[in-house]
């Protein structure tokens, strides 16, 4: 670790918050585990080194945060068919390595596929007014990125224009952690962004069912242990139940027009998360009446056809599925900074900036405790 | 991808804003933003769209986490992250 990376707005305050966080767990008096499920909380505990400043007896775990790395093989699979039957796609540029059956995005753009990178739907929508050329904006990413493209669904694009959705919804894979039974997660940690367009409300219902608590937390190094000291308190005190320690961005009934948006134009429907389980309403497809829209009806797209039925190589030592699940971590896959980097991933977690493995692999997961010094 | 980034509105044309990002003007949208946003607010952006208006209050303590990682290296993923959501924002024509 790079000392000089592990700045502190407010040193003082982070080491009273470590501090309070070891008390708590000293008083459970066993290991507790919890469990955040957002890339960027990720990124920020891993390169501000925090997990050096966590208690021994507490585990951090990042869960299926990354939309990126649960998008489903054939999820890449139809993206890759699209664009091999010369379609132009327009994504985001994590999603161009992340592994299909057969190929990935990047090596049907290799073989001559074209392939526009973009950073908004909104740039996929220019791209189609300035072209005939069909396009299809692959779409991934949580509620947050999916109310941007169903804004521009909305608003009338052209007709060369249609949205592969493999948006994903978090809440409903919160509940497939907490019924994993060799899950020992004791509460969630939500992503704060996120909840801005959902609010807390939505976790409501979660915590009523499985009596496990949920604290929305901001990105600042101290927003991530102020939250974690929140869930373990709660944790501690038997008292599960919904608290915002992010009320800057965050309220309990989130951006309504945002909401509205999102479900006017999607419907949630089950679907496979790679690497986790089958989902029930976690994708989110296009509603029919934007059937005009969705590049599942207006093109036939037949995944099986770039099938060959060969065994897979490496991928089948991948053990993403259960990092992302919190069973295990990257330094207990045989393959993780070996034949697995993020210049040739094996698995998706590899592949995102904002996947666990591509984290540990750039700012190392699991800091030297010997090289953490607060700056000022 | 969630992590969005703030800027301070510089004008508003119909339901897109001019939006300053450290010294970069883009043109973000804003259809999904609960709330009236008018210049000199600050708002967050999220692949092109505000999607929250950022309160007086708040917007120094939502500003630090973005001061440090604006100085970060090119290959940092959290600052690649935070100068994708400004590209996500459109060009000033």
């Amino acid at each position: 670790m790079n000392g000089a990376r592990l700045k502190f707005r407010d040193p003082e305050l982070a080491k009273s918050l470590a501090a309070t966080l070891a008390k708590l767990v000293d008083d459970i008096g066993r290991p507790v585990a919890v469990m955040h499920v957002c890339g960027s909380h990720e990124q920020a505990i891993a390169k501000f080194g925090l997990r050096s400043m966590f208690p021994k007896n507490l585990n951090v775990i990042m869960g299926p945060g990354c939309p990126v790395c649960v998008t489903d093989v054939p999820e890449v699979d139809e993206g890759v068919v699209l664009a091999g039957n010369g379609v132009r796609i327009a994504t985001y540029g994590d999603m161009l390595r992340v592994p299909g059956t057969v190929r990935s995005l990047s090596d049907a753009q290799a073989l001559g596929a074209k392939i526009d990178v973009v950073y908004s739907p909104a740039q996929a929508v220019d791209i189609a007014r300035k072209t005939d050329e069909d396009i299809v904006f692959f779409a991934t990413g949580f509620e947050t990125t999916a109310v941007a493209t169903a804004a521009v669904i909305v608003s009338d694009p052209p007709k060369n224009f249609s949205v592969l959705s493999a948006h994903k919804y978090i809440p409903p894979a919160m509940e497939i952690v907490a019924e994993m039974p060799e899950s020992r997660v004791e509460g969630f940690l939500a992503a704060g962004h996120a909840a801005t367009i959902t609010g807390t409300a939505i976790f409501e219902p979660f915590v009523e069912r499985h009596k496990l608590p949920v604290v929305v937390a901001g990105f600042e190094p101290l927003d991530i242990l102020a939250g974690l000291v929140e869930l373990v308190t709660l944790i501690r005190n038997g008292t599960p139940r919904v608290v915002n320690a992010f009320p800057r961005c965050v309220s309990r009934e989130g951006n309504l027009n945002a909401q509205e948006l999102l479900w006017r134009v999607f419907r949630p429907i089950g679907g496979r998360w790679r690497g986790i389980a089958h989902v029930p309403n976690g994708n989110l497809r296009l509603r029919d009446e934007y059937a005009h829209v969705d590049a599942r009806r207006k093109y036939e797209i037949n995944v099986t056809a770039l099938w060959d039925f060969s065994p897979p190589q490496l991928a089948n030592q991948c053990i993403c599925g259960d990092i992302m699940a919190g069973i295990r971590n990257p330094i207990d896959c045989r393959l993780f900074n070996k034949e697995c980097v993020p210049e040739t991933p094996v698995g998706a977690c590899m592949v995102s900036n904002e996947g666990t493995c591509k984290i540990w692999h750039l700012y190392g997961g699991v800091p030297d405790l010997s090289a953490l010094e607060v700056a000022s | 991808m969630c992590l969005g980034v703030p800027g301070r509105v510089i004008e508003i044309n119909g339901s897109m804003a001019t939006v300053d990002f450290w010294g970069v003007r883009r043109q973000v949208n804003l259809d999904i933003v609960d709330e009236p946003v008018k210049p000199g607010d600050y708002i967050l952006n999220h692949v092109g769209f505000a999607i929250r208006r950022i309160p007086e209050e708040s917007i120094a303590e939502t500003l630090s986490l973005y001061e440090t990682l604006m100085k970060e290296a090119e290959d940092d993923a959290m600052a690649a992250d935070v100068r994708a959501e400004i590209a996500g924002a459109g060009r000033v024509s």
